[in-house]
């Protein structure tokens, strides 16, 4: 019996915990992230209410029913009442997957926008490289047998393609703000994944495959990049940052590091 | 059977044949609650090594050095060895607790005495799966013991981490390939026991016991059961092909251009990652229902028994039940939606994982719907149960934020899935072995177990499990990555050191709080007050027989069965309960 007031403080806790969003979500850079936070509250609001009505109905049931002498009464269930919440609950549950559809459907089913700044991302055990086209808007060709970490080439550029000569590699993303961005994921060893808070998405970065994720951030700022598939010993440590710059900053910094080449 | 109503079978009379090579159900059963007992013991040691680690990852520790004298030099343990101890801690707590003892345990001690059977309907299989199973635990156990330590792949074991071999990592050698091997005997043993569940189930059931009149305990041993048969063969297949790629050179799970730890790979091409994934979740997605089936139906059971009342819809929990196994089949995807998949496939997941959540709603309802109106007795054993039911509904309502891909976006791969997977399949079946074995224990040992240091336990059990798992929620929204051996690394996980801390602090004293119930049930074994045949005025088979019961349960007797499993407070029966062989005239009465 003492169950039923320590299942109630519970659930008081678990709800307020909820509403007071001490540990919280950072706010979104782009429209998918607003997007996402409403659905989020949406299932936050139907989930909760369901949480509260079922714990508060357990903690009563427990101290209604508890043994006091009277008779149990003799019942094997309503199947008017079996349809009712089994139906309800379908229809609630559908409904939720079904308006999540549009944000999936805006990550992965939409193409990116043919202006889309493409940039290569290449994960390796533990550590991240961005490679940019340069000038020329093209990707030079690259090999496993060019790769050299020590030597300043993590992505194996052929050092004979001219079109890989204006290629900009960067241990960070840089991009410019308000402007579609096209990664296109690689991994050269094992499982890694690709995860900005503030763009709500992540993606994993599977070897021998060449998976896309595009977006448009909306906010200057720094955000932070965690590895967030298991890759190894190092997987903690596997973390660089999306810089969000303005046109002329990025413009500025894409000059840098040609002028370094 | 020809032979006379009244042959009774007695135990062989060796040690050896009588406790441990033995053919007789009970012992199995006992064997494998044992085996689960020692496997939670190291399972939640490494996870509460691994809490310390998390809150205090620089503090150096003078026995750390002495356990691991490479792995935690100086007495500061490394990232590869807190992967080592998470990898470890999962595998052990999946495969032998979590899938040992509630179906191997329980179920292979009262399966048989349920449907009125002598035993299993292959005694000697039987005996194989657990000596198997025990093998399994040997060489899962001995990967602690090799050159470069457990593996680091996760329980997951995700190629090409756990395929390409040393290269990717410490542990990633022998250890892995210890690891496979002993998946892979698990798988073995699991299929053998599942084989004689089903034809036990199908083909032992005494007369009287149609599957409609099974309790509700038999139903998810049976599903289970099923699950395991196609889960496990799957997942037999794929850990064979995971050795190969390691051992032999093929390249099953292992594409073309990897450059790994400064080499080219030039001799695997063609494998697909995603393989596994889809081979492993398609064992690993029914395996949570594995895992959690018989506690609900161990849950049912209580409910019904200690609130005095049938259960609530009986076919509708039938229903549900074989809808859950089947649907669990087809929702493998959802732990998928990142990885690169079809993502219009996630599509067709999601909507099934939405559908597999109505039957789970259906039978908490049911639960509810048995309660109303009893007259509950709070027993320690209906305690869990109903403990059981407050963990499985905060942990399935999470699942409806993750089964959504659209905000799986975010909450993939962070402590929002920790937290849910621990609440539902962790500490929800947990609850529903406690509450077996305190409601079973007068029957397998003759003797009853403590009830205040049971409620006590408990309570702190209870307070303890949501202290541990609700944070980890909100760590997830902050976007904290799971499987990182140290926070100080990411700016943002700063703020929630202190959360961290505190889930530390809860899992010491949880764990603490589980010495209770050790001392309770040694205490007990010995100490305990004799059990009467039926202390809790149950209406199944195994309460018709003495506690124990006599080697072959009935002791020659056959039993007949006249009524349904829950027939609680029938108006104008003689006493609150008719017992499921009880005459029909008792029930002519009313």
């Amino acid at each position: 019996m003492l169950l039923a007031p320590v299942i109630w403080a519970l659930t008081v806790a678990i709800v307020y915990l909820f509403v007071a969003k001490t540990w919280w979500f950072p706010p979104p850079i782009n429209q998918h992230g607003v997007a996402y936070d409403a659905q989020f509250m949406r299932t936050l609001v139907v989930v909760g209410v369901i949480f509260f009505l079922a714990q508060v109905a357990l903690g009563y049931v427990i101290m209604k029913f508890r043994d006091d002498g009277r008779r149990a009464t003799y019942s094997h269930g309503n199947n008017r009442l079996e349809t009712l919440w089994t139906s309800a609950t379908a229809l609630l549950f559908l409904g939720l997957v079904l308006m999540g559809t549009k944000i999936w459907a805006g990550v992965h089913f939409d193409e990116a926008p043919p202006d889309a700044i493409p940039i290569e991302v290449t994960a390796k055990q533990f550590a991240w490289n961005f490679r940019y086209t340069g000038p020329d808007g093209k990707f030079g060709h690259t090999d496993l047998k060019f790769i050299n970490d020590a030597g300043g080439n993590p992505v194996g550029l052929d050092e004979n393609d001219p079109v890989g000569k204006d290629d900009i590699v960067s241990a960070s993303l840089k991009i410019p703000v308000n402007r579609p961005i096209k990664l296109i994921l690689h991994s050269r060893d094992v499982i890694h994944n690709f995860f900005v808070r503030e763009l709500r998405m992540k993606q994993d970065i599977v070897p021998g495959m060449e998976i896309p994720l595009h977006f448009v951030a909306n906010q200057i700022g720094i955000y932070e990049v965690p590895c967030s598939e298991l890759c190894g010993l190092g997987h903690f440590q596997m973390r660089t940052t999306m810089q969000v710059m303005s046109q002329a900053d990025f413009d500025e910094w894409m000059k840098q590091q040609e002028a370094q080449k | 059977m020809s032979s006379p109503a009244h042959v009774a079978h007695h135990a062989p009379q060796g040690f050896i044949r009588r406790y441990i090579f033995s053919l007789d159900h009970k012992v199995i059963g006992i064997q494998y609650y044992f085996l689960g007992l020692f496997s939670v013991f190291i399972g939640v040691s490494l996870s509460l090594l691994m809490r310390y680690h998390m809150v205090n990852p620089n503090v150096s520790v003078h026995w750390f050095e002495k356990l691991w004298p490479t792995a935690a030099t100086g007495g500061v343990m490394t990232p590869e060895l807190y992967l080592s101890l998470m990898t470890m801690h999962g595998t052990i707590m999946v495969f032998f607790v979590l899938t040992t003892v509630p179906q191997s345990g329980f179920g292979n001690y009262f399966l048989p005495i349920q449907i009125g059977a002598e035993d299993m309907a292959f005694p000697v299989l039987n005996m194989m799966s657990f000596w198997t199973t025990f093998l399994a635990l040997v060489v899962m156990v001995s990967a602690f013991f090799v050159q470069g330590g457990a593996p680091l792949s996760g329980w997951t074991a995700y190629p090409p981490l756990s395929a390409a071999g040393r290269l990717t990592g410490p542990g990633e050698g022998m250890g892995q390939t210890l690891w496979i091997v002993s998946i892979a005997i698990f798988c073995g043993a699991s299929l053998m026991g599942a084989i004689n569940f089903i034809a036990t189930t199908l083909d032992l059931r005494c007369k009287g016991m149609t599957l409609m009149k099974m309790p509700l305990t038999c139903w998810t041993w049976l599903v289970t059961a099923i699950l395991g048969l196609f889960g496990f063969a799957v997942l037999l297949a794929a850990g064979v092909l995971l050795i190969l790629d390691r051992v032999a050179g093929t390249s099953f799970f292992l594409p073309a251009g990897l450059y790994i730890n400064d080499q080219i790979i030039a001799n695997h091409k063609g494998g697909s990652p995603l393989l596994w994934q889809h081979l492993f979740w398609f064992f690993g997605h029914p395996e949570v229902y594995i895992a959690i089936l018989p506690g609900m139906g161990v849950t049912s059971q209580l409910l019904s028994t200690f609130s005095r009342k049938p259960i609530f819809g009986y076919k509708a929990m039938v229903y549900a039940i074989l809808s859950i196994g089947f649907l669990g089949f087809l929702v493998w995807g959802h732990h998928m939606f990142m990885s690169g998949m079809n993502p219009y496939s996630a599509m067709a997941f999601s909507i099934l994982t939405m559908c597999i959540g109505v039957p789970s709603a259906i039978k908490t309802f049911n639960w509810l719907g048995t309660l109303w109106g009893g007259k509950i007795h709070f027993t320690t054993a209906m305690l869990f149960a109903l403990g059981f039911v407050s963990l499985f509904v905060t942990g399935g309502l999470s699942g409806i934020f993750l089964g959504q891909p659209a905000l799986d976006l975010y909450f993939h791969d962070t402590y929002f899935v920790v937290g849910h997977f621990h609440m539902i399949m962790g500490v929800a079946a947990i609850f529903g072995m406690f509450a077996g074995t305190f409601y079973w224990f007068p029957k397998m040992y003759g003797r009853m177990m403590n009830e205040t240091l049971g409620r006590i336990h408990f309570y702190l059990t209870f307070i303890g499990v949501y202290a541990i798992f609700t944070p980890m929620h909100f760590l997830g929204i902050v976007g904290n990555p799971r499987r990182y051996a140290d926070f100080t690394n990411v700016q943002f996980l700063g703020a929630v050191i202190p959360v961290h801390q505190f889930m530390t602090y809860a899992a010491y004293a949880t764990a603490s709080a589980q010495l209770i119930f050790v001392v309770n049930l040694f205490w007990s074994l010995k100490k305990g007050p004799r059990a009467e045949i039926n202390p809790w005025h149950s209406t199944t088979l195994e309460w018709t027989v003495p506690s124990p019961p006599p080697f072959d349960n009935f002791a020659g007797v056959h039993p007949v069965v006249y009524h349904g499993p829950y027939e609680y407070s029938v108006p104008g029966a003689e006493r609150d309960f008719i017992m499921q062989t009880d005459p029909p005239a008792v029930h002519a009465q009313a």
